[in-house]
């Protein structure tokens, strides 16, 4: 068995139908303007040694201003 | 630190303010780190690889003492493991695994494997789902980021530091839906096959999948009922159970009717 992981699985999109989008609705995501951009936004940050994954998301919190800010994945939990 | 922690650095996502509903997503996504393992004793390199290459695909772990989770033997995945480098008793390898690998675990169970014990002396994530470590940003980078866009108002660089959630979701296979269909999802309907366009294939029956609109803008996260092949052939039924809103209700108009009318604001 080949073993992938999922990051380089190829996959390719399967057309069922087809139809248009109304431009008067959404945006596209990195047309959104800014305080909507940054509402539904993610920072790809790379974590230094010392503090911990909450603390830096608190800096980050901070530091952009927004009201919350979650982390995924703790990194540098003592195990 | 001084519990005597190895250093551990990498990948970490960040989610604001709504973008934290996709987190979910990232939790069950695949990682990528960097380690570097401490022998307990002198090991000729071939062994050593030999030994490692042995741990590529499921493997079993027990949570460690401290780990958050129920400590009973589990099943993880590797997918990759490579030595990159080997100097006396220090083995530097990258390994691709499955969600809820512990990979300081990982390095006890080789040097029981190699019979000389090991432990793990430095840890880097390179990667979660999407999300690689070639173009992540440091904190620095980032406040220079807010600099830029605070004194000087330019977007610009606080738009390249901060990116879309879809980005981060861009590992999960997607499912591309009719303007028609995307408010009911954002009401926690369930995809019914009509409001599908078109779809990734290899999805299987029980799979996160994520449903997206024609802009590419991400509407929810959901569990796909159905495999790919079987979404593109129905006419009708449902083809996946909503799991997570990630767009605002009233983004798109409402083309859907219910018995009871929902009560909105503005």
């Amino acid at each position: 068995m080949e073993l992938k992981p999922p990051w380089a699985i190829e996959r390719h999109l399967l057309v069922k139908a087809e139809d248009e989008t109304d431009p008067r609705y959404g945006y596209r995501p990195e047309e959104r303007p800014l305080d909507e951009y940054l509402r539904l936004g993610v920072v790809n940050l790379d974590k230094p040694p010392g503090p911990t994954s909450h603390e830096v998301t608190t800096w980050v919190k901070r530091l952009l201003g927004v009201s919350k800010a979650g982390h995924g994945g703790t990194l540098g939990a003592p195990w | 630190m001084s519990r005597g922690n190895p250093r551990v650095t990498g990948v970490l996502p960040v989610a604001l303010e709504s973008a934290a509903k996709a987190l979910m997503a990232v939790l069950n996504a695949g990682k990528e780190y960097v380690a570097v393992m401490k022998l307990h004793g002198d090991v000729p390199k071939s062994r050593v690889k030999e030994v490692m290459s042995e741990f590529v695909g499921p493997i079993y772990q027990v949570p460690p003492v401290r780990a958050s989770v129920k400590r009973r033997l589990r099943t993880r995945t590797i997918y990759e493991l490579e030595v990159l480098e080997i100097e006396g008793r220090l083995v530097l390898f990258r390994v691709a695994c499955e969600a809820g690998t512990y990979v300081r675990k990982l390095c006890v169970d080789i040097g029981r494997a190699l019979g000389c014990g090991a432990h793990m002396q430095e840890l880097r994530r390179t990667r979660v789902g999407s999300l690689s470590e070639d173009w992540a940003i440091t904190l620095h980078e980032l406040s220079e980021a807010v600099y830029l866009w605070h004194e000087e108002g330019n977007e610009k660089a606080i738009r390249r530091a901060v990116v879309p959630m879809e980005r981060m979701l861009s590992f999960l296979p997607k499912i591309i839906i009719r303007d028609s269909a995307v408010d009911a999802i954002c009401h926690g309907a369930q995809l019914a096959a009509p409001g599908v366009l078109k779809l990734d294939s290899s999805i299987k029956a029980g799979d996160m999948v994520l449903i997206m609109t024609l802009k590419g803008e991400a509407v929810a996260l959901a569990e796909a009922l159905v495999s790919s092949k079987e979404m593109l052939a129905m006419r009708k039924g449902l083809v996946a159970r909503t799991l997570r809103v990630l767009m605002k209700p009233g983004t798109y108009p409402k083309m859907w009717s219910s018995r009871e009318e929902v009560v909105k604001g503005p």
